[in-house]
This record gives structure tokens, C-alpha cells and sequence, in this order.
């Protein structure tokens, strides 16, 4: 599999290389140690969920996404059983560096939480009484709710080349928001149905 | 106190590598079925300890899947604590992440090798919308899920607030997610 993917795929060893093979809108990551410590500082500024810093990072400071790109990819890993992030860390390490870069990328967005996480929950034990502690904790969720949000809105951009027209964008996007926020439908039933439909419809305007 | 026989550590990792694979949008929809087992049958948790496990793992850095990481160390805690502690938070989160992680991997790479297909083209494009529409939901939810908690609209207004300015300025996250924790800690507490 390495060694296809080397035919036929940007796997940039350098840097020289890696402009060879990037678009003009993106770059490909130079290692599998860029990898790990881009996931590992991406996953460190997410509190309450991952996925709003992923698009700042990957999509606006890193330029290895389009945000076109990254709402695609989005909905893949969305899709795959498994967390979304992580799903999407193993698409983005795998593409350009085999099973290493998956590895990498997994191991970067986990292994530093993971410490951090347990030990909080030794400490947390001394501090829960604390309601200033509670009203933090309440304060930052409300931030990530924010950073769930905008990120959504960002990305509407990234629909502007979609096939499915401005139109069956809206329409698509705005049954989701009302079927999950407003109706609490379940999350596998309304992406079946949502998505069959867009997709149904993406395959009769795609030229064979 | 409860003790695990070395079978019990290994139902443990089996079960959690068989919700890896149940956990479509994201392993909290099998949360409820985290509880059936670990809570109410096995009983090698407590009711408080489960609520801890996801509380603690949304409100520190990380993807929210360490939850699973905390539920296992939990029970390693209530097993005897010491190093059985770090070992159930490993089984637990290795049980969750790898099925799912090997199966995102063959189909990340298949879906890239035929990504001029029209059924992947149609795949992609067709979901995209959808996927916004589910974002800007989830962040909705988040936002009023203690709606009917008096005192809830400085929350709303934090979160509104904090839309704004990631939408339309580039201020790094991390200076908002401190003035969301000082807000919280004199206004929300």
C-alpha cells in the first residue's frame, strides 16, 4: 500500500517535494512528526469537542484542507462508526504517509488528553465543591457550544462549488438543523434520510 | 470494592471493541448502552462515577471520547486502584478505538483510490449540507441544553457571544475558552 500511494499520491518526504504536489489552495504536512504534533496541539485547544479547532487548524492555519475538502472529509468520518475526529485524523495521516501517518495522527490527538484527562479525574475528587470551579467548567462549555456553531457557518462557504445548487444546500441543511435541534430526532435516522436524499440527487447531477 | 478475574478484563476490552463498531455519529450514542453494562449489570461502576467519566472528558482538552477512557479507570479504581486504574483506562479506550479505527482506515483508503467515481463524488457532495445542518445544531443543543435552568441566558449569551467572534475574527480559541472560564466562574457559578 506504501508504495502505491507513492505512485500516485503526494507523499512528500520534504519540503521541495511537498510544493510539487500541493495545490494552489493547500499544502501537503511534511511528516509523520508533523502529523503528530499538529494533532497533538490541535487536540489540546479542544474543550468540549475537537471538530471547530480541527477547521481553524487543518483548513485555515495548516492549508492541508479546502474547506470544501474538509466538510467532504466531514461527512465520511461523520458517517464511519468510530469518533469523528479521530476518523478524520486516520483519512488526513493515512492519504499522505500509509498506516504511519494514521498512527501518527491518532497517537498525536490522543496520548497527551489522555494524560492530562486522568489526571484530573484524580484531582477532581479535591476540587468539585468548588462552585466558581462548576460555573468555569459551565463557562467554557457555553464557549465550545459558540465554536460548534460558527464552525458550522464557516463552512457553508465551502458548498459554493456543490453540485446540489444553492438551493438544495439550504433546504438539505436546514431540515438537519430542524429534524436535530428542534424535533431531537435520532442522529442515524435523520443522516439516512437526509443524506440518501442528497445524495440521490448529487448522482443525477454528476455527469457519468 | 469489587475484584475483575483476568476473563472479566478481557469481557471488558470485547465489549467495548463491539460498541466501537455500533457507535455511528460518535461513541456517546452508545452511552445509554455503556450504562445497561457497566452500571446496572456488571455493577463495576457506580451511578456518580459514570456521570464523572463524561463530564470530566467534555470539560478537558481532547476529543470527548476519553469518557470511555475515564469509565475504565473508574473500574480499575473500584477493582483495587493502584496500576489496575491506568490498565482499565487503556483497555477501555484501546476496546473503543481500534475496530472502528481499522475500518475507517481500509475505507478511507478505498474511498481515496476511487474518489472519481460517481458514487463516492455523489457521496461526498450529496452529504455536505447535511453535515452543516448538523453542526450548527449540535452547537445549538450545547448551548441550550440546561434551557429550562433559571439563570440560563448568560450561558446563551457567552455562547453567542463567543459565535461571533470565531466567525469573524481570527482570536485563538484558547483566549476565549479562558474568558468563558472567568465568566463562568463569576457569573455561572
Amino acid at each position: 500500500m506504501g508504495t502505491e500511494s507513492s505512485s500516485n499520491q503526494a507523499r512528500p518526504q520534504c519540503a521541495s517535494v511537498a510544493e510539487v504536489h500541493a495545490t494552489a489552495e493547500t499544502v501537503a504536512p511534511r511528516s509523520v512528526r508533523e502529523l503528530f504534533l499538529a494533532f497533538s496541539w490541535l487536540a489540546l485547544q479542544g474543550f468540549g469537542g475537537v471538530l471547530a479547532v480541527a477547521q481553524r487548524e487543518l483548513v485555515e492555519k495548516k492549508r492541508w484542507l479546502t474547506r470544501e475538502e474538509f466538510t467532504q472529509e466531514w461527512a465520511v468520518a461523520q458517517i464511519m462508526p468510530g469518533p469523528n475526529v479521530i476518523n478524520m485524523a486516520i483519512v488526513l495521516g493515512a492519504r499522505h504517509f500509509g498506516w504511519r501517518g494514521a498512527l501518527a495522527s491518532v497517537a498525536g490527538m490522543l496520548t497527551v488528553p489522555m494524560l492530562i484527562v486522568c489526571s484530573l479525574v484524580s484531582l477532581y475528587g479535591q476540587i468539585d465543591h468548588h462552585p466558581a470551579v462548576a460555573g468555569a467548567l459551565r463557562g467554557m462549555a457555553a464557549v465550545s457550544a459558540g465554536l460548534i456553531t460558527a464552525t458550522g457557518i464557516k463552512l457553508i462557504a465551502g458548498l459554493r462549488g456543490n453540485v446540489l445548487g444553492p438551493l438544495a444546500c439550504l433546504l438539505l441543511g436546514g431540515l438537519c438543523f430542524v429534524a436535530m435541534a428542534w424535533m431531537r430526532l435520532p442522529l442515524a435516522w435523520v443522516l439516512l434520510a437526509l443524506g440518501a436524499a442528497g445524495m440521490a440527487l448529487a448522482w443525477r447531477r454528476l455527469e457519468p | 470494592m469489587i475484584s475483575l478475574t483476568p476473563i472479566d478484563w478481557l469481557q471488558l476490552l470485547l465489549h467495548f471493541g463491539m460498541l466501537s463498531l455500533l457507535g455511528v455519529g460518535g461513541a456517546i450514542t452508545t452511552l445509554p448502552e455503556m450504562h445497561r453494562y457497566l452500571v446496572d449489570r456488571q455493577q463495576w461502576l457506580l451511578d456518580g462515577q459514570f456521570n464523572v467519566s463524561v463530564a470530566l472528558a467534555q470539560a478537558s482538552p481532547g476529543p470527548n471520547i476519553l469518557f470511555v477512557a475515564l469509565m475504565g479507570w473508574h473500574v480499575g479504581l473500584n477493582a483495587g486502584g493502584g496500576w489496575l486504574a491506568p490498565l482499565g483506562a487503556l483497555l477501555t479506550l484501546a476496546g473503543i478505538m481500534v475496530p472502528s479505527s481499522l475500518l475507517m482506515y481500509a475505507t478511507g483508503q478505498w474511498l481515496h483510490r476511487h474518489r472519481q467515481m460517481r458514487l463516492i463524488r455523489a457521496f461526498k457532495q450529496g452529504l455536505a449540507p447535511t453535515v452543516i445542518g448538523l453542526l450548527i445544531a449540535t452547537g445549538t443543543i450545547m448551548a441550550t441544553a440546561g434551557a429550562a435552568t433559571p439563570g440560563q441566558w448568560p450561558v446563551w449569551l457567552i455562547a453567542a457571544v463567543a459565535t461571533l467572534l470565531v466567525w469573524r475574527t481570527r482570536l485563538h480559541i484558547l483566549w476565549l475558552l479562558g474568558a468563558g472560564a472567568i465568566c463562568g466562574a463569576f457569573f455561572l457559578a
